[in-house]
């Protein structure tokens, strides 16, 4: 048993020395980091990794869902009858306000097409529902359960019914990571539905506040503006709310105000979110045999090839016609 | 192979497994940032009762694994992980006789490694989250120590 080596692994059979694994692998460990951040060279391999990792996602996901299932399938009646009346409700009101938006839309169509700019209005959308599944805490990102199967693609927008979530930042087989717009790493160009003034907002890494770093002192812009998408950049559809300034902080002697927002789509709360197809300016490309996309960073390029009804499966059938 | 080598290797295995699975269960908002690395603290206690079986290799594939499930930038937790497996290797003929409070304070010393490494790489791969709670599993995990050192020399007794 007494061994005057720190190494007690058996002496015959025991391989490399241990400083010499340790080495390759901290090697390994680092060419990985690179060339997967730099270089962006290991999508292949993470999805094969993914696909690995699915069974387990899936497996701590189902009791959750079952959970939720068992919960509504033997929901009380009187539960039951008090979402109904609050759904019909909330419908009729929403008729009323469509009837309002059916001509209003249509005039607009009809003076964008006069300009031959119809692009960037959301037409189908898939919904997905987010996984139970806890990614790191202090970045956030989620993972929903359509994936490349469902024709997802990298830089895709990802909507909630109050407004804009995130977009897609990780394409797998089943299962797609989307980067919401609270995280620190995303920013979103915004306009001021009030003023027109045009901005960027940045998340902040908290789930309640957006930052809008690139506001001038004496811009027009004030608490309560409602901040919606303008559609630059071609990820997210135009028109949709990102966000209401909640602060806007003037020291006369800065350049900048400081001013936060809060988004409107319920981002911390939300279980089920739409992911976006908008159409192209122009028409739909042949429909690609690859509906990965993974690999297109530019998403105005992918979203085409994306959007091509054909490669449409089944699963993409409840799609419906986003009302505008 | 002696069979009680057979068992332990599947041990070893399905508690690293289990780790990592627990890695990504759902938990309330304010806890989240509490969550010890179980994968790590299974791979350092069968390092320190089976040198023999918990090599670095896995210990680094456990740690990519982990890369994949939290979809970070792969080779983070990998690099974190062999680190610390090397560590404790090297450390592990002292660690074993350390008194159990000890040896916590030993692993608290691993577990800040470990967590510095995935604070500098995500720096350098740019998500740097600077706030002190990410610091919180370190102690979480040398506070669980003791539990698992128990739970663990129950299965490995009932095994041998």
């Amino acid at each position: 048993m007494v061994e005057l080596s720190h190494d007690s692994r058996p002496i015959i059979g025991r391989g490399p020395p241990l400083g010499a694994t340790f080495l390759t692998l901290a090697l390994a460990s680092v060419a990985l980091m690179v060339a997967d951040k730099r270089y962006n060279q290991l999508e292949q391999v993470r999805e094969w990794l993914s696909a690995a990792a699915y069974p387990v996602q899936a497996a701590v996901d189902l009791p959750f869902r079952a959970w939720d299932w068992v919960t509504d399938s033997f929901a009380d009646r009187s539960r039951l009858r008090e979402e109904n009346l609050e759904l019909t409700a909330r419908l009729r009101l929403a008729n009323l306000q469509l009837q309002r938006f059916a001509a209003l839309e249509d005039e607009n169509r009809r003076l964008r097409d006069m300009r031959e700019n119809s692009a960037g209005v959301a037409d189908r959308v898939l919904v997905a529902s987010i996984m139970n599944v806890d990614l790191d805490p202090f970045r956030h990102r989620v993972l929903v359960d359509k994936g490349a199967r469902d024709g997802v693609f990298k830089g895709q927008a990802v909507l909630d019914a109050e407004g804009i979530f995130g977009q897609v930042s990780q394409v797998h087989a089943e299962t797609a990571e989307v980067i919401l717009i609270s995280d620190a790493e995303h920013a979103i160009p915004v306009q001021s539905n009030r003023s027109g003034l045009r901005t960027i907002a940045v998340g902040t890494g908290d789930s309640d506040r957006l930052s809008l770093p690139f506001v001038t002192v004496e811009s027009d812009l004030k608490a309560g503006d409602l901040l919606i998408s303008t559609g630059i950049g071609g990820v997210f559809p135009r028109g949709y709310p990102v966000a209401e300034v909640t602060r806007v902080d003037r020291t006369a002697a800065a350049t900048f105000a400081l001013v936060d927002a809060r988004p409107t789509a319920r981002l911390d709360r939300n279980r089920e979110v739409l992911l976006v197809w908008f159409t192209p300016p122009v028409a739909p490309l042949e429909p690609a045999a690859d509906a990965t996309g993974a690999t297109a960073a530019a998403p105005a390029a992918a979203e085409p090839v994306a959007a091509a009804p054909p490669a449409a499966e089944p699963a993409a059938q409840p799609a419906a016609e986003q009302p505008r | 192979m002696r069979p009680t080598n057979f068992t332990r290797r599947i041990l070893y295995w399905l508690s690293v497994a289990m780790g990592l699975v627990l890695a990504i269960v759902p938990l309330p908002e304010w806890l989240s940032p509490v969550r010890p690395d179980l994968a790590l603290l299974a791979v350092i206690y069968w390092i320190l009762t089976s040198p023999r079986i918990a090599g670095l290799g896995y210990a680094w594939l456990a740690g990519l694994f982990l890369d994949v499930l939290h979809g970070m930038t792969l080779g983070q937790h990998a690099l974190g992980f062999v680190l610390v497996a090397f560590l404790t290797h090297r450390a592990q003929l002292r660690m074993r006789m350390f008194p159990i409070l000890h040896q916590a304070g030993a692993v608290m010393v691993l577990l800040a490694v470990y967590h510095f490494v995935i604070f500098w790489t995500d720096g350098l791969t740019g998500h740097g989250y600077t706030g002190w709670n990410r610091w919180l599993p370190v102690l979480s995990g040398a506070l669980l120590w003791p539990l698992i050192v128990a739970a663990g020399d129950t299965l490995t007794r009932r095994s041998r």
